[in-house]
């Protein structure tokens, strides 16, 4: 028994030698790259740490760069949730009636059309119809201004009794949907002759009761507070009346808040559909109008044609065309309007 | 929040001037809000009183002028009970502000937050977030829910009839409306993320520094000093949602308050019903939210007594 081992433990030693001796060119040249590559590994693992406990390490001054990583992978998430129906649009926009209804073309359209934008030119009547927006929305926008910041200015500046009562008046002004106020007052306006022109518009701004003009009342009256009371007393000590202070440090103190509101309103005016079919009547139409119409409109002018797709799309992004070219333009003061309004409060 | 402190919820006299000496610039002010004040009392008071007085009334428009037919509460009757589409919008109505307001509100929080723990490129974003808020108070935004834009891809194509199986219908076109039309919703939050960022980068640095030496993290740092500190600004964000989602244009239950305007068997009377119910329950939807959101110092103050 005790031989057998012996044989055995033998012939499983001359095994493993043969085996060693075999392999032996081959471990050597293993271990020729091995031992180099292992200390490249190391020293490149050592880095990668290095790396990412620099990614994942936050000090007192700044945030682990990962987590920054993660807050701006997050926003452009966001982002582009934010322009995919731009994207969308513009890509329908382009499309003949084939791409729109083929699955296969997802996004990019076989070929650019332009046709779809002849269409809805016409349709809209765009040359006409741009032109009496702007007039629309520019006229009451200005003159809500005015209103607005009068008022405004009385809340921020003026002593007098009363005023708890008028501020609650005016919250009340925000809070009443206008289709409350909108059936007698359409009543008045046709008493005094006025309805179905632009002079409707002109009197609802003017006075102060145009679209949510109590928001501008309370940008206003935020941006006024901001004047320092030394600076009104020394201008009242120079011999100036309520008048020329308003003029001369009012206005200027609050030309952001002037031109937030302008913007604001203006592009409020501009998206009013209801008021605007209600107080103007048919004389004057707007895009929006016309884009609520489109289908209608576009029936009637190409007889035995179906609307499709893409003539609505390049149809509406024609409608906000002009919004969006204004608000690349002013969209410093819109953004950084809110932000110096000081509606948030401290 | 600046809107409570207007004078009207101010303690004590607001007239009292920084010299000590009091003055009166009634005359003068009266003069500055004298186009606000005729306008709210031509354009504001008195519709408001005559549309109340007309939703009693059958009113009719003829060539010598306004008819007037008392009903008593029968218009109000007619509008809750015997008009099916007032129902069914009022309801959708509801629904979509059940989704739309606590939506709204947390997805601007969370933007504002991620924005303004930014430190470059803060403005880019901004202004894409700004961008929707020009185009959403207009007709394009009803057209992208109709064409399925208002939504991510493909998810039109969700199947909700597994779902539907084990939870109720209610909850399940909750969960539908959130779906289909979840970018229109990222869309209408765009200036309350604006006045949360503006409410963040006025908060005080220095109570995040001293929380930090006391071993607070970050969570903690935001459930204890962030939130607390920007209720106000909640309050505010919740009533604009609110009162801009309810005054929007196309909203279906205004756009109907039109058409029954002049639809026949209807007219002004019965629109004016209409209108003082759906305000009705604006203000109710309105107090629901304030009371959700409200100001959380003064349930500390009932427990510290």
């Amino acid at each position: 028994m005790k031989k057998l081992w012996i044989v055995l433990k033998k012939k499983s030693q001359e095994t493993l030698g043969a085996i060693r001796l075999f392999l032996a060119p081959g471990v050597k040249a293993f271990l020729k790259v091995y031992r180099p590559a292992k200390k490249y590994a190391l020293i490149v693992w050592a880095f990668l740490g290095k790396i990412v406990r620099w990614l994942f390490s936050a000090t007192n001054e700044r945030r682990a760069p990962m987590a920054t990583a993660g807050i701006i992978a997050l926003l452009i998430l966001f982002g582009f949730m934010y322009v995919y129906p731009f994207l969308y649009m513009i890509s329908y926009s382009f499309m003949d009636a084939t791409d729109v209804v083929n699955p296969l073309v997802e996004y990019v359209p076989t070929h650019l059309v332009l046709t779809n934008y002849i269409a809805a030119i016409t349709t809209l009547d765009y040359g006409k119809n741009l032109g009496e927006t702007l007039l629309i929305s520019f006229i009451p926008s200005v003159l809500q201004c005015v209103s607005t910041s009068l008022i405004g200015y009385a809340l921020s500046r003026f002593h007098f009794p009363g005023k708890k009562i008028l501020i609650f008046c005016i919250l009340l002004t925000f809070i009443v949907p206008s289709q409350v106020t909108m059936i007698p007052t359409v009543i008045i306006l046709t008493k005094i002759q006025i309805i179905d022109t632009l002079w409707s518009y002109v009197a609802l701004a003017g006075l102060g009761q145009g679209l949510r003009s109590a928001v501008f009342i309370l940008i206003f009256y935020q941006f006024f507070n901001q004047i320092p009371h030394s600076v009104e007393e020394s201008a009242k000590i120079d011999g100036a009346n309520p008048f020329v202070i308003f003029w001369k440090i009012g206005i200027p103190t609050a030309l952001p808040a002037f031109l937030l509101s302008f913007l604001l309103s203006f592009v409020w005016y501009y998206n009013e559909t209801t008021l605007t079919t209600i107080y103007l009547g048919n004389d004057l139409t707007t895009l929006t109008t016309q884009l609520l119409v489109f289908k209608s409109t576009y029936e009637t002018l190409y007889t035995g044609k179906n609307i499709n797709e893409a003539i609505y799309m390049a149809g509406t992004l024609l409608t906000i065309l002009p919004l969006i070219a204004i608000y690349f333009v002013t969209q410093k003061f819109f953004v950084e309007g809110i932000d110096k309004a000081g509606i948030t409060g401290e | 929040m600046k809107f409570l402190h207007w004078p009207l919820f101010k303690k004590g006299k607001a007239s009292k001037k920084e010299g000590g000496h009091e003055k009166n610039d009634l005359g003068i002010a009266l003069l500055f809000s004298a186009p606000w004040l005729l306008g709210f009392f031509v354009f504001s008071v008195y519709p408001l009183i005559q549309s109340f007085l007309f939703s009693f009334n059958n009113v009719t428009v003829t060539t010598t002028g306004i008819v007037q037919k008392s009903l008593g509460w029968d218009n109000f009757l007619a509008v809750l009970t015997a008009d099916p589409d007032f129902i069914t919008d009022l309801e959708s109505y509801l629904q979509e502000m059940l989704i739309y307001v606590p939506v709204i509100i947390v997805v601007s929080l969370v933007l504002a937050l991620l924005l303004n723990s930014l430190r470059h490129g803060k403005g880019f974003f901004r202004t894409i977030f700004f961008l929707p808020v020009i185009i959403s108070s207009g007709p394009v935004i009803s057209l992208f829910i109709s064409q399925g834009v208002a939504s991510f891809p493909g998810a039109s194509t969700l199947n909700y009839t597994l779902l539907a199986e084990s939870v109720p219908d209610f909850l399940v076109g909750l969960l539908k409306t959130l779906i289909t039309s979840f970018i229109m919703i990222l869309w209408l939050s765009g200036i309350q993320t604006l006045i949360f960022l503006a409410g963040l980068q006025k908060l005080d640095r220095s109570m995040y520094e001293a929380a930090k030496i006391d071993g607070a993290s970050g969570w903690e740092c935001f459930w204890k000093i962030t939130l607390p500190a920007l209720n106000p600004v909640i309050v505010i964000n919740v009533i604009f949602t609110v009162v801009f989602q309810s005054t929007f244009s196309l909203n279906p239950i205004i756009a109907k308050i039109a058409s029954d305007m002049f639809a026949v068997g209807k007219g002004y009377g019965y629109a004016c019903a209409e209108a003082w119910v759906y305000f009705l329950v604006l203000l109710l939807v309105l107090g629901f939210f304030l009371l959700i959101f409200r100001s959380k110092k003064h349930r500390r103050s009932y427990q510290q007594e």
